[in-house]
């Protein structure tokens, strides 16, 4: 796909969720204008990010867009150089004691110490904070390593465990006590399918729970299945953020017509205002090309209806073999948003 | 701080280190125990006195280790408190627990002051082990003449022990300050360790006799006068002094540093 990269201009989508309105309840993590400047590279921009309560929040963005400077800004571990965040309702990094502990969180991969087991190593962060009960510590590590599939390689030293076990072992980190608020960077890396559907059942059975999550990812398809709203960044900035439907509402319909007569079909889409792109052929050369052709936003509102656009391709001799009208995919969405060089994951 | 102790404690190298100052005592007491007595006046201080007596094998021990073996050592640990977790990115999990910043600091500089603990009690140990078990006790001459008897010689050699441990604790902070400045251990460990040395150095440069009051490694060796009838306790204090200043010091460098520092590991 080739749609234009939209870097500036105001954020997107569906009205964002509003911080503190009557209807939605409080944001749970909400900031404004947060920037972090790199001497001078500017990693976050302006930021005005504003997560409801009992959200699964997608942040989506290629590598390297702003997710993991943000993710450390919220948390407490950098400090921004300008604007605001909330957390949980209250100010961070002003308030970081009383917020973290209510907060379960995987930054940037797990990190463990490696001459240590499984357990001893969820035991030692668990007694780093002051304040986590010291005589259910046993128990709810066992129960935290049982909830991500480790309870028969806690003994293990974690030097032994693979990238997907370290995962997990961090998110049982996230999940040692109950939480409000679990900020999941990455929380599929290394996984294997099988991993990743547990993640994903785990974030929906922690979100039925009533806590909120925010997931960060550069993959698309994790985000769309499991996450009720999503924040898009690129290059530092908010690109968009909103419900998932409000995000794919805002995208452009997609024209899908499955021809052999490829060059005769995009004159005709052209023709009728649309904008094709290059036929696409499939694994089976004689079923023809595949001819994908965008709405232009100026045209939607009088734009042909899908069954004219069929009629006029059939007036014209066009062998018409499939037509579909999508609208608005996700993944063409996203790429519209961020250009080129975005993971898209299929 | 249990947690903190139980990592350090669990993690093989502390107690490679540990068994490597254990070893010297020993060395020291096979060697000389093979080869018999030494020329009286070569060597290190008390070498020759050990034939004499096996508590003597302790404080060569003591010589040989507190120059180099033991800023070693101290450096290796002090060197790897803040930057060994941020290396091993276990620094953020610690904060986001949260452990705190100053309690985390506190914690580490209280770890790496009872491995100096660990340190010293590794080499007094082994050197009273093997220098009783290779060579006569008895009593015990001191540098002012007087002769005692075992147990209160053994007693002035843990007030040295505690002597060498108290000066231990000024490098240990000065680690503790380089740790927070970066996120490779390897590089904390290093330059804590080169400054141990390069202190020494300018020690002994006699056109900086201004300066050496102000090192820390200055009484490094000035516990002649706890082998003293009386106990000469003025190096001891000014000792003690000198390493509470640099634990100031660079604590509060090292508070400095790390409260308000990005963790980006």
């Amino acid at each position: 796909m080739s749609g234009p990269p939209q870097g500036s201009g105001p954020p997107q989508g569906s009205g964002p969720p509003q911080g503190s309105g009557p209807d939605g309840g409080a944001a749970v993590i909400e900031t404004r204008g947060l920037t972090k400047r790199f001497g001078r590279q500017t990693a976050v921009d302006g930021l005005d990010l504003s997560v409801p309560a009992g959200a699964v929040f997608g942040f989506l963005g290629p590598n390297g867009s702003g997710k993991t400077t943000t993710i450390r800004m919220l948390l407490g571990l950098a400090n921004a150089t300008s604007g605001t965040a909330s957390v949980l309702g209250q100010d961070m990094p002003g308030r970081l004691d009383a917020v973290l502990p209510r907060v379960g969180a995987l930054v940037e991969g797990p990190a463990f110490y490696p001459f240590l087991s499984g357990t001893a190593n969820l035991r030692r962060l668990d007694a780093a904070d002051p304040h986590s009960p010291r005589a259910t510590r046993r128990q709810r590590v066992a129960d935290a390593l049982e909830r991500v599939g480790l309870q028969y390689a806690g003994s293990k030293k974690v030097k032994a465990y693979s990238l997907g076990m370290k995962q997990r072992l961090g998110l049982a980190n996230a999940l040692l006590r109950p939480r409000e608020l679990l900020v999941l960077d990455e929380p599929t890396n290394g996984l294997d399918p099988q991993g990743t559907r547990e993640v994903r059942n785990l974030v929906r059975s922690l979100a039925a729970g009533g806590a909120t999550v925010f997931v960060s990812s550069h993959l698309l398809a994790e985000v769309e299945q499991i996450c009720t709203h999503a924040a898009v960044m690129r290059t530092g900035r908010l690109v968009a953020q909103g419900t998932l439907a409000g995000l794919r509402a805002a995208g452009q319909p997609l024209v899908v017509v499955r021809t052999p007569d490829a060059g005769a079909a995009r004159r005709v889409l052209d023709s009728l205002g649309l904008v094709p792109g290059p036929p696409t052929h499939g694994a089976d050369m004689a079923d023809g090309a595949t001819v994908t052709a965008k709405l232009p936003a100026a045209a939607r509102d009088g734009a042909p209806r899908p069954e004219a656009i069929v009629a006029a391709l059939v007036a014209d001799g066009v062998r018409v073999r499939g037509f579909s009208m999508e609208s608005g995919s996700l993944e063409d969405r996203f790429v519209e948003l961020t250009g080129e060089g975005f993971d898209v994951a299929r | 701080m249990a947690s903190e102790l139980s990592v350090m404690f669990r993690r093989r190298r502390t107690w490679a280190m540990l068994a490597a100052l254990a070893a010297i005592p020993v060395l020291i007491a096979v060697a000389v125990r093979v080869t018999g007595a030494g020329q009286s006046g070569h060597g290190p201080a008390f070498l020759d006195r050990i034939t004499q007596n096996g508590l003597f094998v302790v404080l060569t021990a003591l010589v040989l280790c507190t120059p180099l073996f033991l800023p070693l050592t101290v450096g290796v640990v002090a060197g790897d408190t803040v930057a060994g977790e941020a290396g091993l990115g276990t620094l953020r999990y610690l904060l986001v627990a949260p452990a705190g910043r100053a309690r985390l600091l506190l914690v580490k500089y209280v770890g790496a002051a009872v491995f100096c603990l660990a340190a010293t009690a590794s080499v007094l140990l082994a050197g009273t082990v093997a220098g009783l078990a290779l060579f006569p006790a008895g009593p015990v001459p001191l540098l002012s003449g007087e002769l005692v008897d075992g147990w209160t010689a053994e007693g002035r050699i843990l007030l040295v022990g505690a002597f060498v441990c108290v000066s231990l604790l000024g490098l240990a902070a000065v680690g503790l300050f380089i740790s927070t400045l970066t996120d490779v251990p390897v590089g904390a460990m290093a330059a804590t360790i080169a400054l141990a040395i390069a202190a020494q150095l300018l020690d002994a440069l006699p056109q900086l006799d201004w300066l050496h009051p102000w090192l820390f490694s200055h009484w490094w060796l000035g516990f002649a006068d706890l082998l003293r009838q009386p106990v000469e306790w003025t190096s001891f204090g000014n000792n003690a002094a000198l390493q509470l200043g640099y634990v100031l010091v660079f604590g509060a460098l090292a508070y400095g540093r790390f409260a308000t520092k990005d963790v980006l590991s």
